[in-house]
């Protein structure tokens, strides 16, 4: 459809320009919130991919939960403005530029590699199974698949949560201690 | 003949321009609920009874100066009453308020009374309610103010402490639904009980019901969880710096998001425009009644109850309504397998 790639242009410009402009000006606060606009861009392009319980997912828990802790962070560390360092003063260990126009490299011959290998996957077969897609994006699915295939991983992560939780709340502790 | 798409750009601006009024009802509303509780009259000298009292307000904001502290935030100052606006219209737009209609005739195909429908609206409701923390957050730290920041800091953290007890108690009615569109959950409570009880979830989930308001008023910033805004203490909270046009969007946002969540738990629990008397057609006259009656509450309970007092405010969502949201979504899901559907 003409509509679906039209917005899907929009969503994509806006995802990437948003994500640039992330790292690309100094105030960290609208840092946070740009990429917001990028998260929600994402949960755009996952409506028009017929994944409206992805795209919800990725509002509720990205740009809802994590984002404001980060915007809360942000800000109560005060923060306005990120002062570039002085060029001069910068310490820099032997061969850092030569490791770090390596590792460019490579990303660049990975992605590529990615890209090349994704598009034949995609483009190679005939045409999508439109039923199956409804079918995996569909919330019954993911919620049996989640709690049948992925138990042990889902029970492990929640774990993990649970110990970060507990940790955090002893920091804070000990602190209010001190004080 | 009018073409689907007309009809529903139609409902659209209708839809919008309704939730725009509706601010401007519950607002006259609100004055004279509590000018009826507290034994005075209330606006009267604006039209016949002050029925044009909200007209002279629009006014008036129109006609302020609109101000700006000279530290604040430039873009955030002017970005922050448009999220909160914007997000709480957002959130009507999945909401249905009534069944099938084509409009007397006016349309070849019936359309939902709905702007639109999608199928993961409850979730969708959600996500616009975890968004509309940001407008008040910016708001609080763009003024650069310390009334604004410690309103906006209480808030956020308010509506994120009982977002959890919200979303549980509508996950407990999605259980009992078993469907995550308002349309099907709405239609899963058409009928009766033994011929005259009606089927609607608030009988099957009182406490989530209780949950859902509890938590729903406090969402939306009103007494007695109006901590954002406690004058003694905060002078206005979060849009102390605001004035004119953009103080009156942060006000507007507040009346939609009461109407808005009011609409969630007339669709959620009270059977949406299900009800007796009238012909399904006719639904959306319930749907009125229902949320008009929700709406009275909201009001009633601000003049009522005083405010509580912040560590209250926190310990009741964390100790009290998050673990009885839970034991309910427990019993529920228990209930749900023993009994099939």
């Amino acid at each position: 459809m003409a509509g679906d790639l039209a917005f899907f242009y929009v969503f994509a410009a806006v995802a990437v320009g948003t994500s640039l402009l992330v790292i690309g000006q100094r105030n960290p606060i609208y840092s946070v919130l740009l990429l917001i606009a990028s998260f929600g861009a994402l949960a755009g392009l996952y409506v028009l991919l017929d994944a409206p319980f992805v795209a919800v997912t990725q509002i509720i828990v990205y740009a809802g939960a994590i984002m404001v802790l980060f915007l809360f962070v942000v800000m109560l560390l005060n923060a306005p403005r990120e002062e570039p360092i002085d060029p001069e003063r910068l310490v820099e260990p032997q061969g850092a530029r030569w490791f770090g126009a390596l590792l460019a490299v490579f990303l660049l011959v990975e992605l590529g590699w990615a890209v090349a290998r994704g598009s034949r996957a995609l483009f190679g077969r005939a045409s999508f199974d439109s039923v199956r897609v409804e079918q995996l994006s569909s919330v019954r699915f993911i919620g049996t698949v989640l709690y049948s295939d992925y138990a042990f991983a889902f029970e492990v992560t929640s774990i993990l949560i649970l110990v970060a939780m507990v940790g955090a709340v002893l920091l804070a502790r000990r602190h209010e201690k001190e004080v | 003949m009018i073409p689907i798409v007309v009809a529903q750009i139609a409902l659209l601006l209708f839809v919008f321009f309704m939730l725009l009024n509706s601010a401007a009802v519950m607002v006259y509303m609100e004055r004279k609920v509590a000018a009826l509780i507290q034994q005075r009259y209330g606006p009267y000298l604006v039209g016949p009874h002050g029925v044009l009292q909200p007209l002279a307000d629009i006014v008036k904001l129109l006609f302020k100066e609109e101000l700006r502290p000279k530290a604040a935030d430039r873009y955030l100052f002017v970005l922050a009453p448009i999220i909160s606006a914007a997000a709480a219209f957002a959130a009507f737009a999945v909401i249905p308020f009534g069944g099938d209609t084509t409009f007397f005739g006016l349309l070849e195909e019936p359309v939902p009374l709905q702007v639109a429908d999608v199928n993961v609206a409850v979730l969708v409701i959600f996500a616009v309610a975890s968004m509309s923390v940001y407008g008040i957050v910016l708001a609080g730290w763009s003024s650069n103010s310390k009334y604004s920041l410690l309103g906006a800091l209480r808030s956020s953290a308010q509506m994120i402490s009982y977002e959890l007890s919200y979303g549980l108690a509508l996950a407990s009615v999605l259980v009992v639904a078993g469907s995550l569109s308002l349309r099907d959950i709405v239609d899963t409570q058409a009928g009766y009980w033994w011929g005259f009880i009606p089927k609607w979830s608030i009988f099957l989930q009182p406490i989530g019901f209780f949950v859902f308001l509890t938590a729903g008023i406090a969402e939306t910033n009103r007494a007695p969880f109006d901590f954002p805004e406690a004058e003694q203490e905060l002078v206005a909270g979060y849009h102390t710096e605001y004035s004119s046009m953009s103080f009156a969007m942060f006000f507007l946002a507040e009346y939609v998001n009461m109407v808005t969540v009011s609409a969630v738990a007339t669709d959620l629990f009270l059977g949406g425009w299900h009800g007796p008397f009238l012909p399904e057609s006719w639904g959306w006259i319930w749907f009125l009644i229902k949320l008009s009656g929700l709406l009275f509450f909201y009001i009633w309970i601000r003049w009522t109850l005083p405010r509580y007092r912040y560590d209250q405010l926190m310990a009741f969502g964390w100790k009290v309504l998050l673990p009885l949201a839970v034991i309910n979504l427990l019993l529920t899901s228990a209930g749900v397998l023993y009994f099939g559907r």
